[in-house]
């Protein structure tokens, strides 16, 4: 409950107001010989409880995105903020989920899940209180005693996800956590996502490669082209949760994301194949 | 398993009798080649005598002293060079050059600067370890993924949180191995300058066996030497090592 709560931050009469606003973003890539442009001038806002996905080819600039809006990389042009106050650094209140599972090895599911509750001087009363509820939302309640090298790729990224979860963040970052993962795998986590997110109402900014996933969690899904990186085109998903990877509404959507992909641009031909 | 219990004591079984036959043959004298039964005979007189104790005792004294000063000294010029390019580029390369410098060879400097006194062995047993520490901190920080302070750092953590719940756990399994290497370091150095010139301790009860031209005693104080060694080596670091294979998992360790 508390998470609720907590994770519905915004009053009603601000619902319009984004949480998250990232405007004229642009950031180069210095090498020892030329200067690449990751992103081109990008805009893209989420306002709260919404799930939006972004996907395009490796190379569009979409984690280097989300990266900029997690306050990890600060050297980039445009204007970056959360909350309507300047994204200076990380900050709990924009957990991330990263693709690696990023768990501290030297801790125990529940010491990982733990973690940003300790840091924040939360007594341990209060701290098992929460951390219980979290692992049950992503059924792990049974392996809160296990090390991070016992665990399966799956249930690794649902302990990062109830780690993200616990300090009750006002958005969540997910830089592609399920492309390590098998397709069966992946379809659950899909799914469980689904129920998570339902249940906390928690805004998300979600990175993937991975047409059908985009269509199947998000609300919008903002289609990026690579080389300079660019928003393309952003499309509504206006269907019910839960969505299941077979639906045919999510075919039919994901095949129209795919095709958009697809289109080379009308402004100018990039390759000669 | 006692099956292997008893194929491990057959083994040394076999390894005392070999021996006790080869010495019996007399192929070299008694006086350069004992055999294990007076060997045994040697050790039991020099422990009940108390003189094996007591060496024991200030070898591994000089021991604990110099390992922890250099425990202290390494971590500090290995977090030193970690942490600032500079300092690594510099001292680090000092660094690098005094690892590859034998230890002993710091007797000779040590004997002018402080006599022939304690100070001498520590600082000599202090050289000896000293600098793989250093290198062993430094890699354990270099080697330190991105990622974890990525991820402590979007859970709200300061840099000092930083510092103490992952920068410091990360680098546990590198200190341990560094630890070892060092403790390797600093018993090898030890032994070295306790035969030179120090009074008491095992090496110095070594050199006593050569002039008293008791290979017996020779032979079993070299058995304590051995025997310290691993146990140290298996129990301490042993125990440390299966701790962290637990935790950190196999990769890590």
């Amino acid at each position: 409950m508390t998470a609720t709560i907590a994770n519905a931050p915004q009053a009603s009469e601000e619902r319009e107001q984004p949480l998250l606003s990232l405007r004229g973003i642009s950031k180069r890539f210095e090498t020892r010989r030329q200067e690449t442009l990751a992103l081109d001038d990008v805009s893209l806002e989420v306002r709260p409880r919404e799930f939006v996905c972004i996907v395009g080819p490796s190379g569009c600039g979409k984690s280097t995105l989300l990266n900029i809006a997690a306050g990890i990389d600060r050297d980039f042009e445009g204007d970056a903020r959360f909350e309507d106050a300047s994204i200076t650094g990380m900050a709990r209140e924009r957990a991330v989920v990263f693709q690696e599972p990023a768990l501290f090895p030297w801790l125990n599911v529940r010491a990982n899940v733990e973690f940003g509750l300790k840091l924040r001087g939360i007594p341990p009363a209060e701290r098992k209180t929460i951390v219980d509820q979290q692992l049950a939302l992503v059924n792990l309640e049974r392996f809160d005693r296990a090390y991070t090298h016992e665990l399966s790729g799956g249930m690794r990224q649902r302990v990062q996800l109830a780690r993200a979860l616990a300090v009750q963040p006002h958005m969540v970052l997910m830089d592609e956590p399920f492309a390590a993962l098998d397709a069966q795998t992946r379809d659950d986590l899909q799914l469980e996502l689904q129920t998570v997110f339902g249940r906390t109402g928690t805004t998300v900014l979600f990175v993937t490669h991975n047409v059908r996933e985009a269509v199947i969690l998000g609300d919008r899904v903002v289609v990026m082209s690579p080389s300079p990186g660019r928003v393309k085109t952003v499309i509504e998903v206006p269907l019910e949760r839960p969505r299941l990877p077979d639906d045919h509404a999510v075919s039919d959507l994901a095949a129209q994301v795919r095709s958009e992909l697809q289109r080379t641009g009308d402004e100018e031909p990039r390759y000669a194949i | 398993m006692p099956s292997k219990v008893l194929r491990i004591a057959a083994f040394w079984v076999a390894v005392l009798v070999v021996w006790q036959l080869i010495a019996i043959a007399e192929i070299w004298s008694p006086y350069l080649f004992p055999t294990p039964v007076a060997v045994g005979r040697s050790l039991i007189k020099n422990a009940q005598s108390g003189m094996l104790l007591d060496a024991l005792w200030h070898s591994l004294a000089r021991l604990a002293v110099g390992y922890a000063i250099s425990m202290l000294l390494g971590l500090g010029l290995g977090v030193l060079c970690a942490t600032s390019r500079y300092a690594d580029e510099t001292i680090g390369v000092i660094v690098l050059g005094l690892q590859s410098l034998p230890s002993i060879t710091w007797l000779p400097m040590a004997v002018l600067w402080f006599g022939l006194s304690e100070q001498a062995i520590v600082f000599v047993v202090l050289m000896g370890s000293t600098f793989s520490i250093a290198i062993s901190a430094r890699s354990g920080i270099r080697g330190l993924p991105p990622l974890l302070q990525r991820a402590a750092g979007t859970l709200g953590a300061s840099r000092w949180q930083m510092y103490c719940y992952v920068t410091v756990p990360a680098m546990v399994p590198a200190m341990v191995q560094g630890m070892k290497q060092g403790w390797s370091f600093a018993w090898r150095s030890l032994m070295a300058g306790e035969l030179l010139f120090v009074v008491a301790g095992l090496g110095h009860l070594l050199d006593v066996g050569r002039n008293l031209n008791d290979i017996s005693m020779v032979f079993s104080i070299m058995l304590v030497i051995i025997l310290v060694g691993v146990a140290i080596d298996r129990v301490l670091f042993g125990r440390a090592e299966a701790w962290i294979r637990e935790r950190w998992g196999y990769s890590a360790a």
